[in-house]
């Protein structure tokens, strides 16, 4: 309970921005946070209450896992890597070859969620194969 | 004169108090003796309120689940002298499943991948814990630390060295 209390202000935030399938549990001297927000903006929010509690994220004492729900197969999504290009892989891996390329700021389109780490999209281009969703953003 | 119209109101109170005592005997029995007789009979389930009125019995609380629920009313109901039970019980919310932590080795594959674009970054998977190691510029501590806590570890261990 002391760690709810501790990050009363997230679990507040969260449940405030009418995240779906939100569940807080405490189990070892770790806290749970997992849920489905709305928006990439209310996640950044959600993750700078977050640094700001915990400072450098240095505590080992909160798991905070939200996604942005309700993306559905076919629509459109924007590469947010930082400045490279994102990899479009043959397979759900790293160490996957890679099949394609797409550039920081396109629109790809989502055709399948495979798992909560990779997906499988398609370029404008027709390039299609999978990509790391961290670098994936709904188009807003 | 005085003492006999004295008597006789004396009299027809007496009366009148014996009829209502019969009457309410002949009700069944008293609310309190039905509270304490519920009571006795559903302290098995546990969170259950009883009150009674006039023979109504009115359940209260918060029980486990449907059943436990049903089955208070019909051993209210069951009971003699109550004239009917409002089950007015609540079913507790199931608890949350538990935390799923993902096993070593889908976590190592998974961590593989989540920190190879961030270079001077290392991590090492022990029991669901993710460690990580090396170096990081602070503006991309919160991507790095998101993938990772998204990989369902059991926890993660900041020891980077912030630039």
């Amino acid at each position: 309970m002391a760690l709810q209390e501790k990050y009363k202000e997230l679990i507040d935030a969260a449940t405030a921005s009418g995240a779906t399938n939100l569940l807080v549990r405490e189990e070892g001297g770790v806290l749970y946070i997992d849920g489905e927000v709305s928006s990439g903006a209310v996640k950044d929010n959600l993750w700078n209450i977050y640094n700001r509690i915990d400072p450098d994220f240095r505590g080992g004492d909160l798991v905070l896992n939200v996604n942005v729900g309700g993306i559905a197969d076919g629509d459109k999504l924007k590469v947010v890597t930082e400045s490279s290009n994102l990899n479009i892989r043959k397979g759900p891996g790293t160490d996957q070859p890679i099949v394609g390329k797409a550039a920081h700021g396109e629109v790809v389109t989502l055709v399948s969620k495979t798992s909560d780490q990779w997906w499988l999209i398609k370029t404008d281009a027709g390039e299609e194969g999978y990509s790391y969703t961290q670098y994936l953003a709904p188009v807003e | 004169m005085k003492t006999k119209s004295l008597r006789l109101l004396l009299c027809a109170l007496l009366l009148t108090a014996s009829v209502s005592f019969l009457t309410s005997c002949k009700s069944g029995p008293k609310d309190t003796d039905l509270t304490a007789t519920l009571q006795q009979k559903l302290s098995t389930i546990p969170g259950v309120s009883v009150a009674v009125k006039d023979g109504v019995a009115t359940l209260s609380g918060e029980v486990k689940d449907e059943a436990a629920k049903a089955t208070a009313e019909s051993e209210a109901k069951a009971v003699e002298g109550v004239k009917s039970v409002v089950n007015s019980l609540t079913v507790a919310p199931p608890p949350p499943p538990p935390v799923v932590i993902s096993p070593d080795d889908a976590l190592i594959k998974s961590v593989t991948d989540a920190i190879k674009d961030f270079s001077g970054v290392k991590a090492d998977v022990k029991e669901g814990v993710v460690t990580l190691t090396g170096e990081i510029k602070r503006t991309s501590l919160p991507k790095l630390i998101m993938a990772v806590q998204a990989l369902k570890p059991k926890k993660v261990e900041n020891k980077l060295t912030i630039k």
